[in-house]
């Protein structure tokens, strides 16, 4: 370890200036509008701001009162995990595939590539559009085999809907990541295992998932922060929370009361919480999942 | 002093030369208008710049209602408002709270030297916009109001006559099971299933929808729709959607795309559909006034207004406000308002525009387009003349949240009825203490 050739700066400032450019921009995109949010979060104003009252913590108070907004926190968490490991298993299951076509290859890669370049809005539109109650393609082939399909009612439809277009729109992220993380597992080893005489199920269960633990682990993270935050456009354009607030998550709350009801304060004071509640999901991905996680 | 008196002197220098040939002043109008109504907001505009060369009246789509709310709010923030901002009726009561970012129309046209008589509106429409201390505070631009469509081939099919609509919620009903048993998968659906049946449903039987002149009296208003009346009928149509007969299409105006297709046989929703229907609709069909309970007394009275009106933002200059003032006084003039009318299907906001209309025949010749106006100009009571609330967006919102869940069966009628009251309230006494001064 003493001969480890270690570099050190010099000059005080040098270090501290080639971080600057960094720095700012995180200030501004990130350190500035959270504290305009922690700001907001304890005023109310009307709509153009011409009266701004302290309130203290009165925004939170009103949150904790309405118990429509603390239903949302289960609906988010089922959203959430429903997305995050749906989004996994099944890129993953693409990935492994993809990994093991040799003709075509790119051809299929390119095809699972492409809903990542499809705006939120959009995958919510072109679901809703199969799925529509009586007119979508899908929900009129439901119909035929006998089951009926309407979302506009059924809480447990309206969920399934959201959960199927936020899963297909981040399938392709994932999918480029486990499948660069398969192609970065050296090809002896499988071949040193499969000589040994193991089938490729226990292949995957034995070395590749182990072994793909970095990318698994940084695409849960990922994947949680996307359903908390991303998706409210899937839901406004799908379902507008409803029936009723089924599928009303805690981000598209405050989007609607933020942009369509104008009540920043309220709205500042959710985001607040959503800020809590994902700092602290990611500390604990960091401190317990990550554990598990074998970065070789 | 030197230097001041050189900017003196060269402002004026500067305001020489500019004024006198080329000094158009520019009036930004947002506004919320698409497709066919978007044309008819730039013909307005075109055809006023062209009566005069003083003012220059620039209309700008914004986007949706909410859209070009949040983006005036916006560019009110950073200095930037336009000059005038065209807001749906459900945002009127965030706009009148909102004292330092809007002038009032009365004042607008007082300043300007304008003649503007309020008196010459539609009350209905008027009173909407007025404060408490009878100073008009937006301009009413367009209006509309709640109305009956129905598919007269599929009542012809059904075996109901198409010339007779159902005039009452009973005859609906029957209607509807006539329907069902000719084979009609869809016989009613509701669009703005909270506006027509529950605000304007409470005015057309002149119930409160809220204590305080349902909110036009002051912000200590509070919601009222738990009556026995509200529970009977959204009862009623809960019993409809069991048995199929009321089909739920969503909320706010999407189910009106199932009329036009013909897979629901009726349905209530805004008189400015008209448009739509008559472009599109490939059938027969009818307008009539909403249904009505027969034993309720005072059914039916008038319904409420829905549509937007126009406000004036504040932190303009007095020749910008001269310019906004003569605009409104020719978008006033019955002779465009008539025109107005017939094109789009809003309603004729003021009585000469409507004798206008009838004078031409346009009602003869067009059936089914007096019903809206006729629902409109009658006398209003207290309880009729409007709904004005605050955090009335959210309110919507919650109506549509609660009669989801009755129309889904997992609510009865007075459960999520006296859940919109309570959570409307809760809204509602936020609002006020909000704005408070």
């Amino acid at each position: 370890m003493a001969s480890e050739k270690r570099v050190v700066f010099k000059s005080g400032w040098l270090p501290w200036a080639l971080l600057a450019p960094q720095a700012v921009v995180i200030a501004v995109f990130f350190f500035w509008p959270a504290a305009q949010a922690l700001l907001q979060s304890l005023q109310q104003s009307d709509a153009f701001g011409t009266s701004v009252e302290w309130v203290g913590l009165e925004n939170f108070r009103n949150l904790w009162n309405d118990p429509t907004y603390l239903a949302s926190f289960k609906t988010t968490a089922i959203f959430s995990v429903l997305v995050a490991v749906l989004g996994l298993a099944l890129s993953l299951m693409l990935a492994i595939f993809a990994d093991r076509v040799i003709k075509g290859a790119a051809f299929y890669k390119t095809l699972l590539i492409w809903p990542y370049a499809v705006a939120p809005a959009v995958a919510g539109v072109l679901w809703l559009f199969m799925f529509a109650p009586g007119m979508g393609i899908v929900s009129y082939a439901l119909g035929a085999a006998g089951f009926e399909w309407n979302h506009l009612l059924n809480g447990t439809h309206a969920m399934t809907l959201i959960v199927m277009a936020a899963v297909w729109k981040q399938i392709s992220y994932n999918f480029l990541f486990f499948l660069a993380g398969l192609q970065s597992i050296p090809k002896s080893l499988i071949e040193a295992a499969a000589i040994d005489g193991a089938r490729p199920w226990r292949r995957f269960w034995t070395m590749q998932l182990p072994l793909l633990s970095p990318t698994t682990f940084f695409l849960l993270v990922i994947n949680i922060v996307y359903a908390f935050f991303d998706t409210f456009a899937i839901v406004d354009a799908a379902t507008k929370g409803g029936p009723g607030k089924d599928t009303s998550i805690l981000v598209y709350k405050v989007y609607y009361d933020g942009f369509k009801a104008m009540d920043l304060g309220g709205s500042a004071a959710q985001s607040v919480v959503l800020m809590v509640i994902v700092v602290a999901l990611t500390v604990v991905q960091f401190r317990f999942v990550e554990k598990k996680v074998n970065y070789q | 002093m030197k230097s001041v008196s050189l900017a003196l002197g060269a402002a004026t220098l500067t305001a020489a030369f500019a004024l006198p040939a080329f000094a158009q002043t520019e009036i930004q109008w947002w506004h919320s208008m698409t497709a066919v109504n978007g044309e008819w907001v730039n013909d307005l505009a075109k055809e006023f710049n062209a009566k005069q060369t003083q003012y220059k009246i620039v209309p700008t789509y914004k986007g949706s209602y909410d859209e070009s709310m949040t983006a005036a709010v916006a560019a009110f923030r950073a200095g930037n408002a336009p000059h005038i901002l065209q807001v749906f009726e459900v945002g009127t009561a965030t706009m009148m709270a909102s004292k330092g970012a809007i002038v009032p129309v009365g004042k607008v046209m007082k300043d300007a030297g304008e003649k503007f008589d309020p008196s010459a509106y539609v009350s209905a429409v008027a009173g909407y916009y007025t404060a408490l201390n009878g100073q008009m505070l937006s301009f009413p631009f367009n209006s509309s109001t709640t109305v009956f469509y129905y598919n007269k081939d599929a009542f012809k099919a059904a075996g109901l006559d198409p010339e007779k609509a159902p005039a009452t919620w009973p005859e609906v009903t029957l209607a509807a099971a006539k329907l069902k048993a000719s084979g009609h998968k869809c016989p009613i659906s509701l669009a703005w299933q909270g506006w027509t049946q529950l605000e304007s449903f409470s005015a057309w039987h002149n119930v409160e929808f809220a204590t305080k002149g349902n909110g036009l009296g002051g912000l200590d208003a509070r919601m009222k729709i738990n009556s026995p009346l509200h529970v009977r009928h959204i009862e009623n149509l809960a019993n409809m959607a069991k048995q199929g007969l009321f089909v739920y299409k969503g909320r706010a105006n999407v189910p009106e795309a199932s009329f036009i297709s013909g897979e629901c046989a009726m349905m209530t929703t805004s008189s400015g559909f008209y448009g739509n229907v008559k472009k599109n609709a490939k059938f027969a069909y009818g307008i009539a006034p909403l249904p009505y309970y027969p034993d309720a007394p005072g059914a039916p009275q008038n319904t409420v207004i829905g549509g937007a009106s126009l406000w004036v933002m504040s932190g303009k200059k007095p020749e910008e406000y001269k310019g906004i003032a003569a605009f409104f006084t020719y978008l006033s003039s019955p002779e465009v308002q008539s025109a107005s009318h017939k094109r789009t299907g809003y309603l004729p906001i003021t009585t000469a525009a409507y004798q206008l209309t009838e004078q031409s025949g346009f009602y003869k010749e067009n059936p089914g387009t007096d019903v809206a106006v006729n629902q409109m100009i009658r006398k209003t009571t207290d309880k009729s003349r409007g709904i004005r609330l605050g955090n009335y967006v959210q309110i919507r919102t919650i109506e549509d949240e609660e009669l989801e869940q009755v129309w889904g069966g997992k609510k009865t009628a007075k459960e999520a009825l006296d859940s919109i009251v309570q959570r409307g309230n809760e809204l509602l006494e936020r609002f006020e203490k909000a704005n408070k001064s």
